[in-house]
């Protein structure tokens, strides 16, 4: 898959992750993993691009007598989920549009 | 491996992270392993779960693009390095010409001392040749006994001229090493 294109799709799913609940570093891996398997490096590196990109927020809160880090979705990180909703169905159009050609094809 | 081990070795294989990221990153391992733990896992379990230390290593490494961002911040002390020389050539290059010219007027001075001493020793000798030759011709000529003190005249500049000979080389030979000695301890100190 095209790297743009993943990254993006990473960001999304992540950000889809957290987005009912605060969410925690494994527990979005294990959402993630039927759909996307991802390491924990690379997930690392999602939070913190979209901790950068102001689209969620950390707090550290305890678990079990530890810390643990507790991600929280900001309303820019539910905008990036609407975005990328709104390009996917313009893509999904067109992807009909692309495909109907080959149906009518395969009639004929 | 127990956490702590991995934990320690996975710090080790980044030394050339900022600390602080180090430490987070390390923190987010070690709730990874911990919550796996918490599902149940053994400690050996959880850990290899989450990855072989290398492999994270490596992939930390690659994400962080440290390389590129290395060679950004070389060019850019170079430019700044190369205006910095730009600006300060008035001062540097004066200073650099005086600098110059000082250690060339130290080596003069010197070899000064030693270009006087074989002039010394160049006119005993050529007194020592006057002296005798026209002493034997005024001894002839004229008045002997005057011609005579000329000749022994030129006799004792011959004989210093001998006693200076050895002292203008042991001179000269004490200079050449001294000025080797400076030079080559200079050398060191600059490849030092």
């Amino acid at each position: 898959m095209d790297i743009q294109l993943k990254r993006g799709l990473l960001d999304v799913c992540v950000l889809a992750a957290i987005k009912g609940k605060d969410s925690y570093g494994y527990q979005i891996i294990k959402d993630m993993k039927p759909y996307l398997a991802l390491s924990e490096s690379t997930l690392y590196t999602i939070l913190k691009r979209l901790e950068t990109a102001n689209m969620l927020t950390v707090r550290t809160a305890e678990h079990g007598g530890r810390l643990r880090k507790y991600y929280h979705i900001t309303n820019l990180g539910l905008e990036r989920i609407e975005d990328f909703k709104n390009k996917w169905k313009e893509l999904l159009s067109i992807y009909r549009f692309v495909t109907k050609e080959d149906d009518r094809h395969d009639q004929t | 491996m127990t956490k702590l081990k991995f934990l320690l070795s996975l710090r080790d294989r980044l030394p050339d992270l900022p600390p602080e990221d180090v430490e987070e990153r390390l923190g987010f391992y070690s709730e990874m392993i911990e919550d796996r733990m918490e599902e149940g896992l053994s400690e050996e379990e959880a850990v290899a779960a989450v990855g072989s230390v290398d492999e994270i290593a490596a992939q930390i490494i690659s994400e962080t693009s440290l390389p590129p961002k290395k060679a950004k911040a070389k060019r850019q002390l170079k430019v700044w390095e190369i205006v910095l020389l730009a600006l300060g050539s008035p001062i540097w290059l004066s200073l650099l010409v005086a600098a110059f010219a000082v250690i060339v007027s130290i080596f003069a001075a010197v070899w000064a001392v030693i270009i006087c001493l074989w002039a010394v020793f160049a006119s005993l000798v050529a007194c020592a040749f006057a002296g005798v030759v026209s002493g034997i011709i005024l001894t002839f000529v004229s008045h002997a006994i005057a011609g005579v003190a000329m000749i022994a005249a030129g006799l004792i500049c011959a004989g210093l001229s001998i006693f200076l000979f050895y002292g203008c080389k042991a001179a000269t030979v004490g200079t050449a090493w001294l000025v080797k000695t400076a030079v080559s301890s200079i050398r060191k100190e600059k490849n030092v």
